[in-house]
């Protein structure tokens, strides 16, 4: 059903916190992303040409770098962007045949890929770039939160978090209920400032990016060595001084 | 936005059949077109002809055309779902109306008539609040938008429906028409682009409200997240030189619209069968290109915020 479940005060909002601070651009997060979603809920997922120029794919997950600021306050920010869960998401109610929808319980956004006819209404409709089509199986694929990881019984419950999460190397990446104010996610997107992306558009993401930390001022950058008489303890080597210096 | 052939064409060929069949059912009970049961038929069938085109061709868009019929649930959300429970309703009257107009069911045809009316105006209503109803690609959500479709459909179903009354010499109602539809959609459309022309409005998202950078300061892309094109480059990512598209407007506004109400002005004062025949098909032809190339430019032109993230713009 395409219709949006109501939102209830205190509802589970699962959802990813991204610090743009410690990412280091590495693509771990895309790479196992890909890894994972390969097999599962939303396997197979397709390469085109991978050996060859012009290869191509769907990712669930993509990590831009940016260039921020100007001078001493300018910075490289490394981005991930995925599907950010969101609250009102467009991209479930313009779906036609019921394929897109947002789960009540945990507030995922997913595609049943048995229903999907692959319009594309719902890419077009993300402004984000979340979504991506598998032209391969004729359907919409996107982030599933790694719902087949999130609450698999099968695996040890430390890994029982997205692909993305446990691969980063620089722990930039933190996984939650966003609903709740007390998780530690939430305590985090508190502490730190965390923003979502383009809120004047109202689709309410779920997720949260933690701005880069500022530094306190511009700095000076290393100095050069230029030592005074005083500074030199030497006798002799003051006695030069002293008479090269007439 | 990616101009997908199979949704430029069905745009084009349902619009002008719906306004065909709102044109023949509001004039058929006005007696503004021939009364006979033949051009009831033939201007029917042209309309279903260019409506069901239409329709089949965008099915060729879908992933899984055998699926299409699961677009009928999803009413209550979705416009892409109401277009097409609207089109399927509408086959309904136009059935009637068919069956009335070879059973000889007289008064009662007007009635179903009206209703195909109503169901193409809803129908072609429906289409444009697909594009009108998304927030990521500024130049569809735009209040132009509906009323270019509505308008655009009306000119091109009076032109097609002119034409086919020439043949039985009474065009002028229809005729009259298409020359106003031909002004008004001249007019949408030239409002619509002097509009699009102008500087994003300052609500709008950019790269530093699509990132959060702001905060540090004016931000632009430095490295990109993959070396070859992906789904989101080729979909909303196609961008036409400006110059091109400067040239399409032309052609859409001058051939598509400017000619077509020269030509109908022209058979509305030429006498006789031959003259407003031979005219009102070159009308014809030149509405149905004007808008290929005009609808063409709507994909074309139109910008989503997916491309903030990989050109900063």
């Amino acid at each position: 059903m395409t219709c949006l479940p109501e939102i209830r005060p205190g509802q589970k909002k699962l959802g990813l916190v991204i610090d743009l601070d410690t990412c280091v651009g590495c693509h771990a997060c895309a790479t196992n992303c890909k890894e994972w979603n390969a097999s599962g809920h939303s396997g197979p997922l397709p390469d085109f040409k991978p050996f060859s120029a012009g290869a191509e794919g769907v990712w669930f997950n993509r990590v831009h770098s940016y260039e921020a600021g100007e001078g001493g306050e300018g910075r490289t920010v490394h981005f991930p962007r995925s599907c950010l869960h969101c609250e009102t998401p467009d991209c479930v109610t313009v779906c036609p045949t019921g394929a897109s929808y947002k789960r009540a319980e945990d507030g995922i956004v997913l595609v049943n890929h048995d229903t999907c006819i692959g319009c594309g209404l719902c890419a077009w409709a993300c402004p984000y770039g979340a979504r991506e089509m598998d032209e391969d199986e004729g359907v919409m694929k996107k982030c599933t939160l790694c719902v087949d990881r999130i609450y698999n019984e099968t695996i040890p419950e430390a890994q029982r978090q997205p692909a993305c999460v446990l691969t980063c190397p620089t722990r930039a990446r933190h996984f939650g209920d966003l609903g709740d104010p007390d998780s530690a996610v939430s305590r985090l997107v508190a502490e730190r400032g965390g923003t979502g992306l383009m809120p004047e558009l109202g689709y309410g993401p779920v997720n949260r990016y933690l701005p880069p930390r500022r530094t306190t001022s511009v700095d000076p950058g290393p100095q050069e060595d230029a030592p005074t008489p005083l500074d030199v303890k030497n006798p002799l080597l003051r006695w030069m001084d002293k008479v090269l210096s007439r | 936005m990616n101009p997908a052939p199979s949704i430029v064409l069905f745009t084009t060929a349902s619009g002008a059949g719906y306004g065909m069949l709102f044109w023949l059912g509001l004039l058929r009970p006005l007696g503004l077109v021939p009364q006979g049961v033949a051009f009831g038929l033939i201007a029917l069938g042209l309309a279903v002809f260019l409506i069901t085109i239409g329709l089949l061709s965008s099915m060729a868009h879908l992933g899984h055309p055998e699926r299409a019929w699961r677009a009928l649930s999803q009413w209550r959300s979705s416009w892409l779902s109401r277009e097409g429970v609207a089109a399927v309703a509408t086959f309904l009257p136009i059935l009637l109306l068919g069956l009335g107009l070879i059973l000889g069911w007289g008064a009662l045809t007007h009635l179903f008539g009206l209703l195909a009316a109503a169901g193409a105006v809803a129908t072609v209503y429906c289409t444009g609040m697909i594009y009108a109803s998304l927030k990521p690609i500024r130049q569809w959500r735009h209040p132009l938008v509906v009323p270019g479709y509505l308008m655009l459909s009306s000119f091109s179903g009076a032109t097609i429906l002119a034409m086919t009354a020439a043949y039985w010499g009474q065009a002028w109602a229809p005729a009259l028409l298409a020359a106003l539809g031909a002004a008004g959609a001249f007019w949408v459309k030239q409002s619509y682009w002097r509009d699009i022309d102008g500087p994003a409005p300052a609500d709008a998202p950019t790269i530093e409200s699509a990132t959060g950078l702001g905060a540090i300061g004016r931000t632009r892309p430095l490295e990109p997240p993959h070396t070859e094109t992906n789904y989101l480059l080729r979909e909303m990512g196609f961008r036409i030189a400006r110059k091109h598209a400067q040239r399409l407007r032309r052609v859409a506004l001058l051939g598509g619209f400017a000619v077509p109400l020269a030509l109908a002005v022209l058979a509305l004062l030429a006498g006789g069968t031959l003259w407003p025949v031979l005219l009102l098909s070159l009308a014809t032809s030149c509405a149905l290109l004007g808008l290929l190339a005009e609808r063409w430019l709507m994909f074309a032109e139109a910008t989503h915020t997916v491309t903030l993230y990989y050109t900063g713009r």
